[in-house]
């Protein structure tokens, strides 16, 4: 269990490990928690596992920690293979939603904790947990019990314990699931930052998907046991690879009907009328998925030219926000849409008018149906 | 005080039930209301428990005349010292054994599934719910000579073991008594640990065992300071176990008493021991909840 003893700074950037997992699976019984996952996650990049409770994605951060047992398939820790080696040897730090932080124990006891299993000398202990302390902005709370920190101040103890050691992997499971709104934004910044600072690998798991977006490199979202798709924010939100990824991460219009290839773009038919979309040529079911941004509300008969789609729709709900508003649109054949324009570019449109939605065959994508995704979402 | 000395008015407890009482009464009153509930239970621990405890604490000093006599008498004799001191040490070695039985069973309750639990739990409570007086005979018959342990003893070829009238024999029987008193105060705080803190060491480094002692441990001391003190306690004032499975030549002081005052009448020397064995154990839990304080204290100051 190697503490590399830090020259200068305390906690030293770029040491982060390569995390591969393999088709990992994981069998309670008959129940499948987590069903051939396979990820590399690169050195010193900040991860989050995104989806709703009973994807598998803590599963499978249990089974990077140790302390599940994979039931098949391979974990790699810098190409070595760690899937036997029991948790304490494995060298990872891990934030828990619930704190865990050993109540009989100081603040300085707790995130010395550490070190002490890797016998650090005492001095070395001393200044590495006041560095630590440091770097989550909590010094003078040494001395201090943990039942006398807010939720907070705990969950930055418990942040200090998980990096004090320099671990090359650091694990957050719902880290900030228990606080307020506002402290949770703050906490978002603040483990950014740490994050940069510290250069380890992080591996984040949430079911928020703002969060999801604020903090991270690349996204993996789960669902059902398996990961649907890997990216960055922009790539899930522009490019979802199923319909499940465009439903769960931002708002989304979907439309569903029978795709045919129409020449380079495909031509998908609805309840009486018909819209085209580019972007992967697919036959059969299909839905189509646009994001609120991307369309338009013509308030005049004059086509939109160029090719582009429109529909004639009937205004159902305002939503005010400020800086923009929503409006719910009424599609023939009883689909629903959903309209963003900003504040200064509105059209003039209330409650009750008609209209025609627009919006250009490249800013929509096309996707294989799901009808499992209803049950999920709502 | 006023307000806490109001139920002992002549209407006593059962004022508190009236209507009158609950729709009026000032804020103060209401607040103090919950107190008259344990009005019932305070007469009778006053009559029939704390009157006669003074009765003897009182007799101690002044019969069969005014004056310390009594205690001179006691620490006269180095046998009644020798008592004393024998008691003590028996009562530690009933707590010790019994901590060191319970609280590997009281773990294994934590961790055991709700059906397992269940069964572990009646398998303590059982014999709680036997006579005290069956069950000390029960050993005696187990334990005599010629008993089921010796016959045992025997098939393994190991002599017979005298171990009725010995302290040995007082010591199994009064541990079987006592074990429930440890093993549930343990459970109960134990029960109370979040699991999950173990989980948390082990990915900070700590071996499992290593988790266990640095983390579970320190956390289910209360259970542990509270199954001893007990323990310890009911020990001290031990009557039956000692009586039937003992020697007399070893007895433990509530033997003593009871030869004294009802063999003898020295009422006055009863009450004098009872004076002795009562200082001397608030003195010892003093002692510990001083050493407990300073153990706390000298570990959050250690850093």
């Amino acid at each position: 269990m190697p503490v590399d003893p830090p020259e200068g700074a305390a906690l030293p950037a770029g040491k982060g490990a390569r995390i591969d997992l393999s088709g990992m699976t994981k069998r309670y019984g008959g129940a499948v928690a987590v069903d051939d996952v396979t990820l590399t996650v690169e050195p010193g990049e900040f991860m989050t596992f995104l989806g709703p409770s009973g994807s598998g994605k803590t599963t499978t951060l249990n089974m990077i920690a140790g302390f599940t047992d994979i039931t098949s398939g391979t974990l790699r820790i810098d190409d070595r293979p760690v899937g036997a080696v029991p948790a304490h040897k494995r060298d990872i730090g891990v934030v828990f939603q619930h704190y865990a932080l050993f109540p009989h124990m100081t603040v300085a006891q707790n995130v010395a904790f550490p070190l002490r299993q890797r016998r650090v000398p005492r001095a070395e202990r001393d200044r590495l947990v006041a560095a630590a302390l440091e770097t989550v902005q909590l010094p003078g709370h040494a001395s201090r019990y943990p039942r006398e920190l807010s939720g907070g101040q705990q969950q930055r103890v418990a942040l200090a314990r998980a990096i004090v050691f320099s671990p090359r992997v650091l694990l957050m499971d719902e880290p900030l699931g228990a606080l307020d709104r506002k402290l949770r934004e703050f906490l978002q910044l603040e483990i950014k930052r740490i994050h940069r600072e510290v250069g380890s690998t992080f591996v984040f798991v949430t079911h928020d998907q703002e969060e999801a977006l604020v903090l991270s490199d690349r996204i993996a979202v789960f669902n059902n046991a398996r990961i649907e798709q890997v990216g960055t924010a922009r790539d899930l939100y522009e490019r979802p690879a199923t319909l499940f990824v465009a439903r769960f991460l931002g708002e989304s219009t979907v439309l569903r009907g029978t795709a045919t290839p129409d020449g380079s773009r495909s031509r998908l038919d609805l309840d009486g009328f018909a819209v085209r979309a580019s972007g992967g040529v697919r036959s059969g079911p299909a839905a189509l998925v646009v994001r609120p941004e991307r369309l338009r509300l013509e308030a005049d008969e004059s086509d939109a030219g160029g090719g582009g789609n429109a529909i004639p729709v009937t205004v159902v709900e305002e939503i005010y926000l400020g800086a923009a508003r929503k409006l719910e649109v009424l599609l023939p054949g009883g689909a629903r849409g959903l309209v963003r324009e900003q504040a200064g570019t509105s059209s003039d449109l209330r409650v009750g008018d008609r209209a025609r939605l627009c919006w250009h065959p490249d800013d929509c994508v096309l996707l294989p149906d799901d009808p499992t995704t209803e049950r999920i979402l709502t | 005080m006023a307000a806490l000395l109001s139920p002992l008015s002549p209407s006593g407890p059962a004022a508190a039930a009236t209507p009158a009482e609950k729709g009026g009464g000032s804020r103060g009153r209401a607040r103090n209301r919950p107190f008259l509930l344990i009005v019932p239970a305070l007469l009778v621990l006053l009559a029939v428990f704390a009157y006669p405890v003074a009765q003897t604490f009182v007799s101690a000093f002044t019969t069969p005349s005014p004056g310390t006599g009594n205690f001179a008498w006691f620490f006269g004799s180095p046998a009644n010292v020798a008592v004393l001191t024998r008691t003590f040490s028996t009562a530690l070695w009933a707590t010790v054994i019994c901590l060191c039985l319970a609280y590997p069973y009281a773990y294994l309750m934590t961790v055991a599934s709700p059906r397992a639990r269940a069964t572990l739990l009646l398998i303590v409570m059982l014999p709680f719910w036997t006579s005290l007086m069956v069950r000390t005979f029960a050993w005696l018959v187990l334990l005599q000579d010629t008993g089921l342990v010796n016959g045992f003893l025997g098939l393994l070829g190991l002599g017979p073991v005298s171990l009725v009238r010995t302290q040995t024999g007082v010591l199994i029987g009064m541990v079987q008594i006592l074990m429930p008193f440890m093993v549930l105060p343990l459970y109960s705080v134990m029960s109370g640990i979040d699991r999950r803190l173990l989980t948390a060491a082990q990915s900070l480094g700590a071996r499992p065992l290593v988790a266990l002692l640095r983390v579970f441990v320190p956390l289910s001391l209360p259970g542990v300071a509270a199954g001893a003190t007990m323990v310890f306690i009911t020990s001290l004032g031990f009557y039956v176990t000692p009586a039937l499975l003992g020697s007399p030549s070893e007895a433990l002081i509530s033997q003593f008493m009871y030869t004294q005052v009802s063999g003898m009448l020295m009422w006055g020397r009863g009450g004098a021991m009872a004076v002795v064995l009562f200082a001397a154990t608030l003195l010892l839990i003093g002692l510990l909840g001083l050493a407990m304080r300073a153990g706390r204290r000298g570990k959050a100051g250690a850093r």
